[in-house]
């Protein structure tokens, strides 16, 4: 079985506290918070102000130039506010407010639940209807997902990979979406498949789903898509972009700048997947999306269809609640979210799960001494050398760690995972990674100045 | 015999290593302006970096280069030392007045709650690039101590019952390390004065009056009314934080009684005896954070 | 409200090893050998271990309370590794001051001057084993017979390598390596070191480090490949032909410390390399090192020294010897 080639670890991937519960629609939240920022690149830019009216599918606040992305509304009612508003790590971001009255939607969107296949668009009107749309990557980094399909001149893409992997422990937001809504999202694959005219699709499922690669290959079947689905091997962090073209095609992006373009793969998240079948064929925006409420301790893990900009409050409501003592809510899973301190923060475009954990879970482990006992090394999926960088880190040797390829640095946190003395080895890779990004930026500005 | 021959091939050996040595001396020696040892030793030799360059063997190569050292400070060892290598030199000495390295924030930990617990590493600069702080307020000091760790001269330590960095003035020597050290940019180097009389905003929150207040009692809501008593226009506001030009105050001490959250601090000196118009300032206090909120709003939804 | 946020940045799951578990999992790894070691020798075995172990964990924690400070670190289990090694590379004749020196010299010179644990360049238990080796050659190389039942004594006295180091001079290979009882040597019926003898519980102990991830194959297999190959080489090249092609390399990782050292002493974190190359590198040159000590140097015993060396190249080996990078290797 396919897997990638170099590092990654096996965390126990906690799947079984939501896998087997069925996608629920949460009820609609009387206020939303919509933030301008939900993806990768300039914040939005507000077309409404205080006082208007909106229906569900509106848009809202319309993408600042090519690397930018709409945002529509998720409910109608009227906007209260367009302000700055604390988001989960307490940052205050600029958001729009609105205040729920009803569920009127836009009436161009087509709300049947009918299956519609044929797509008659041309490339172009398909990336501009996704653009339109505000589709971003949905699997955590929230790329927008107009800018990933416009290839660069000179570029081809040769394969589609879809991601399926959802290599990060506890949620289950993909899985149950391919699941569920299997074809839809496997006509949103051919979608997006036409407008890269690509030769090969490959969804790529890691081997604890085997009931949604069942599902994937009986429709397949069925219906004849030109679609191939690749069982993985577990491990993390396959779901990384390079990580998962390695493993399915075997090629290597080389170290930035380079994209996965550059190897001529294209790589899309399986929920986008669906959300760009929902714009294309039936007009709708991206204003909702499944996002897991799990954590061992949590009374009723779920799947739940939510709007943007609900409170994540309102689904650890549904998840069971906090238990009292210590408790860490993260958004995303426990390799990559993003721990919250504000829990009335909004459900975002990249939100594809809320973990919790409690008790001794909630706290990191204790720090020991290095032993050098190599583990960072082998488990790095970069081929890295953590325990390195982070004295480089440390002691702000900033040129060592841009020569010891610290920008390759992909932030899986598998060396933190793994090191047996508990050292905070991501904490200080990303800091000098952010410091050596930014060195590079100024060297590259400072280049460009003199020509 | 034997023993002979050992001393002798010894000798030898260490006379060819001394040859060699000595050629080698010579052939990469670089010829170096003597003044610029002279130079260094003048000065405090703690190589704090404090002056811009790499250490004090940089800044006296500067200075021993440059005709205009004008630009060339060295704040450890202040004026007399740089008044010391000017006359050495022959140079006119550089002029500046000695600043003291002065912490920002006022948010103590019994004026700004805690609002989660940070189990990251204890570094400022990476908890702040995660999150806001443990703290409501995105402005004010972490404590993890990024400015200990920066400072030469053990001039900074953070409190740990304010959970606030503070600054020993005798021993700071304003070399400017903590300053770029605080993610936040919290420290400033402000004007000295003697027996390290102070009067500053311990404040660096730019949120709305009322945002600030929730998150921390002794923040400054931005009123104004500071600005509005001082005599020699030191005090300005912006962004809903008011500021006080260290160059123009004159320690008159005015506005420290004005302020309604005890936002301006005072050190080295006893406060203006309150006047009998106490009554009246709690009423003032909370219109005056009114106009500030409105103010703010309108920019927003530009 | 009656929760308390916790915030740090991720990863939010730590796997379940700790520098304590991975310790603990060596000394588990290393109980099949001390039990064979104690049923060959007796319950002498037994008193020295307890000796070497308490005086190392002793020694530790009065360093770090007297000259360090800060936080004990004896909990980590690692100075009872120290301990069980160093007990593993003494003769059960040992007099019991000399094991005293011998963690004294291990953990205060070859681990707690260098700061503890993670920082100390070599192996602290060889560092030990060569001290006492070199200060009280007579002690440490004074072995009992085996006390067990049933054992013969082929070797009189001297433990196998030495036996067919003293033959070598004048016999061929074949000759040299002709008593050696080699059911004798994978059960650890011979005289040796305590823990170096029994060459099947060393191997178990072995598979279940591997098993639980506490090494990796490359140091082991590395070295002892390296010293099997150099050994057929040195046969074949001598000129010799048969059985012994295949016994010589098979007699040189069964006997001595080969197993012992490949398994245990070369595989410590803290000295060995970081990179499986690394490892592969350090490993061909302990192999190498050893088989050279062993046929042509002076002791009949060259792993202590072989293993101490490469721990020297180690930060050299770190340093220029980096792990596959993701991307190089197949840019379009």
């Amino acid at each position: 079985m396919k897997t990638f080639p170099i590092g990654g670890v096996h965390p126990s991937d906690n799947k079984c506290w939501s896998k087997d519960k069925a996608i629920e629609v949460l009820e609609l939240p009387d206020v939303v918070n919509i933030p301008l920022a939900q993806h990768i690149g300039a914040p939005a830019t507000a077309k409404v102000a205080k006082g208007d009216k909106v229906l569900v599918g509106q848009l809202i606040a319309e993408a600042t130039g090519f690397m930018s992305a709409n945002i529509h509304s998720s409910v109608s009612g009227t906007v209260t506010a367009v302000d700055m508003v604390p988001n989960g790590q307490g940052i205050r971001q600029m958001m729009i407010t609105i205040k729920r009255e009803g569920d009127e939607w836009m009436p161009e969107i087509d709300r049947s639940k009918d299956i519609v296949r044929e797509c008659s668009l041309e490339p172009q009107a398909i990336i501009a209807k996704i653009k339109q749309a505000g589709i971003v990557g949905m699997g955590g980094a929230t790329f927008p997902t107009h800018v990933k399909l416009s290839i660069p001149q000179g570029c081809v893409a040769e394969y589609l990979i879809i991601n399926g992997v959802e290599c990060e422990p506890f949620l289950t937001s993909d899985h149950r979406n391919m699941l569920e809504r299997g074809e839809e999202l496997l006509i949103g694959v051919e979608i997006i498949a036409k407008a890269l005219g690509v030769k090969h699709t490959v969804v790529g499922v890691e081997n604890n789903k085997p009931d949604a690669i069942a599902n994937l290959k009986k429709i397949i079947a069925e219906k004849g898509f030109d679609i191939k689905v690749e069982p993985l091997k577990v491990q993390y962090p396959q779901g990384g972009e390079k990580q998962l073209i390695a493993a399915v095609t075997g090629r290597q992006v080389p170290p930035p700048p380079a994209l996965p373009i550059h190897v001529g793969a294209v790589v899309c998240n399986a929920s986008t997947s669906l959300a760009v079948y929902e714009a294309v064929q039936k007009n709708k925006p991206l204003i909702e999306r499944v996002v897991t409420i799990t954590g061992e301790t949590m009374a009723t893990p779920r799947n739940l269809l939510t709007r943007m900009g609900t409170p994540i409050s309102k689904l650890v409501e549904m998840g069971g609640g906090l238990v009292e003592g210590d408790v860490k809510v993260v958004n995303g899973g426990p390799m990559m979210g993003r721990a919250m301190v504000n829990i009335d923060s909004p459900v975002t475009k990249g939100c594809s799960g809320i973990t919790v954990f409690v008790g001794k879970k909630a706290h990191r482990v204790a720090v020991d001494d290095c032993i050098k006992c190599a583990k960072c090394v082998e488990a790095c999926p970069m081929g890295l050398e953590p325990y390195l960088l982070i004295k480089l880190s440390e002691r702000q040797m900033w040129d060592r760690a841009e020569q010891e390829r610290i920008p390759d640095c992909i932030e899986c946190g598998c060396c933190q995972y793994t090191c047996p003395a508990g050292l905070p080895l991501l904490d200080y890779v990303r800091l000098a990674k952010q410091t050596v990004m930014g060195i590079i930026r100024a060297r590259a500005a400072a280049e460009a100045a003199k020509k | 015999m034997t023993v002979l021959f050992t001393i002798l091939t010894l000798s030898l050996l260490g006379i060819l290593a001394a040859l060699i040595l000595y050629v080698v001396a010579q052939k990469f020696k670089v010829e170096e302006d003597p003044r610029i040892d002279q130079v260094e030793k003048m000065l405090p030799g703690a190589n704090c970096g404090g002056c811009g360059f790499a250490g004090c063997r940089g800044l006296a190569d500067a200075l021993v280069a440059r005709d205009d050292i004008s630009a060339l400070f060295c704040p450890v060892g202040g004026a007399s030392t740089m008044e010391g290598i000017a006359t050495y030199l022959g140079k006119v000495a550089p002029k500046k007045e000695p600043t003291v390295a002065t912490v920002r924030c006022g948010g103590v930990c019994s004026k700004r709650p805690k609002t989660n617990e940070y189990n990251g590493t204890k570094s400022c600069v990476i908890a702040s690039s995660f999150y806001v702080g443990e703290s409501a307020c995105a402005f004010g000091c972490l404590g993890y101590g990024d400015c200990v760790e920066a400072c030469a001269f053990d001039a900074i330590h953070v409190n740990p019952e304010t959970g606030i960095a503070e600054v020993d003035a005798e021993k700071c020597t304003a070399c400017g390390a903590c300053v770029k050290a605080c993610p936040k940019n919290l420290i400033e180097l402000r004007k000295k004065w003697p027996k390290n009389r102070a009067v500053y905003v311990a404040c660096a929150s730019k949120d709305k009056g009322a945002v600030t207040m929730k998150a921390c009692k002794a923040g400054c809501i931005g009123c104004g009314k500071c600005a509005k008593v001082c005599a020699f226009d030191a005090i300005t506001i912006e962004n809903g934080l008011a500021y006080i030009d260290s160059q123009k105050c004159k320690l008159c001490r005015k506005c420290v009684n004005e302020c309604p959250t005890g936002a301006i601090v005072l050190k080295g000196m006893d406060p203006l005896p309150k006047e009998p118009k106490v009554v009246a300032k709690p009423a003032e206090a909370k219109p005056a954070a009114e106009p500030k909120a409105e103010v703010k709003k309108e920019s927003a939804n530009e | 409200m009656a929760n308390k946020f916790i915030a740090a940045p991720a990863p939010h799951m730590h796997n379940p090893h700790s520098t304590q578990s991975l310790m603990r999992d060596v000394i588990i790894a290393l109980l099949p050998a001390l039990a064979v070691s104690a049923w060959v020798y007796g319950l002498d075995v037994l008193k020295i271990t307890a000796i070497a172990i308490t005086s190392c964990v002793v020694v530790e924690f009065l360093i770090q309370k007297l000259f360090i400070g800060g936080r004990q670190t004896v909990s980590n289990l690692s100075a009872i590794v120290t301990g069980l090694l160093l007990a593993f590379n003494l003769p059960t004749t040992i007099p019991w001051w000399i094991i005293v020196v011998g963690a004294v010299i291990a953990i205060g010179v070859g681990k707690m001057t260098y700061g503890g644990l993670g920082k100390n360049p070599f192996n602290p238990a060889l560092v030990g084993r060569v001290f006492l080796l070199i200060a009280y050659p007579v002690q440490m190389t004074t072995f009992s017979q085996p006390t067990v039942a049933g054992y013969v004594d082929a070797m009189s006295g001297a433990t196998p390598l030495a036996s067919v180091k003293s033959l070598a001079g004048d016999a061929s290979f074949a000759e040299a390596i002709g008593g050696v009882d080699f059911t004798n040597m994978l059960y650890g019926m011979m005289p040796g070191s305590m823990g170096e003898i029994a060459a099947l519980a060393l191997i178990v102990g072995g598979l279940y480090m591997l098993w639980r991830k506490v090494i990796t194959w490359h140091i082991p297999v590395s070295i002892l490949c390296t010293m099997a190959l150099f050994a057929f080489a040195v046969v074949f090249f001598g000129g010799e032909r048969g059985a012994v092609l295949y016994e010589f390399p098979a007699f040189h990782i069964l006997a001595g410390g080969a197993l012992l050292g490949a398994i245990f002493m070369a595989t410590d974190y803290v000295t060995s390399p970081m990179t499986h190359k690394g490892m592969i590198i350090y490993g061909i040159g302990i192999g190498a090192i050893t088989m050279i000590i062993r046929l042509w140097g002076a002791y009949p015993e060259g792993m202590s020294f072989a293993i101490l060396i490469m721990n020297g190249v180690t930060p050299l080996i770190n340093k220029y010897v980096k792990p596959r990078r993701f991307g190089k290797t197949s840019a379009k």
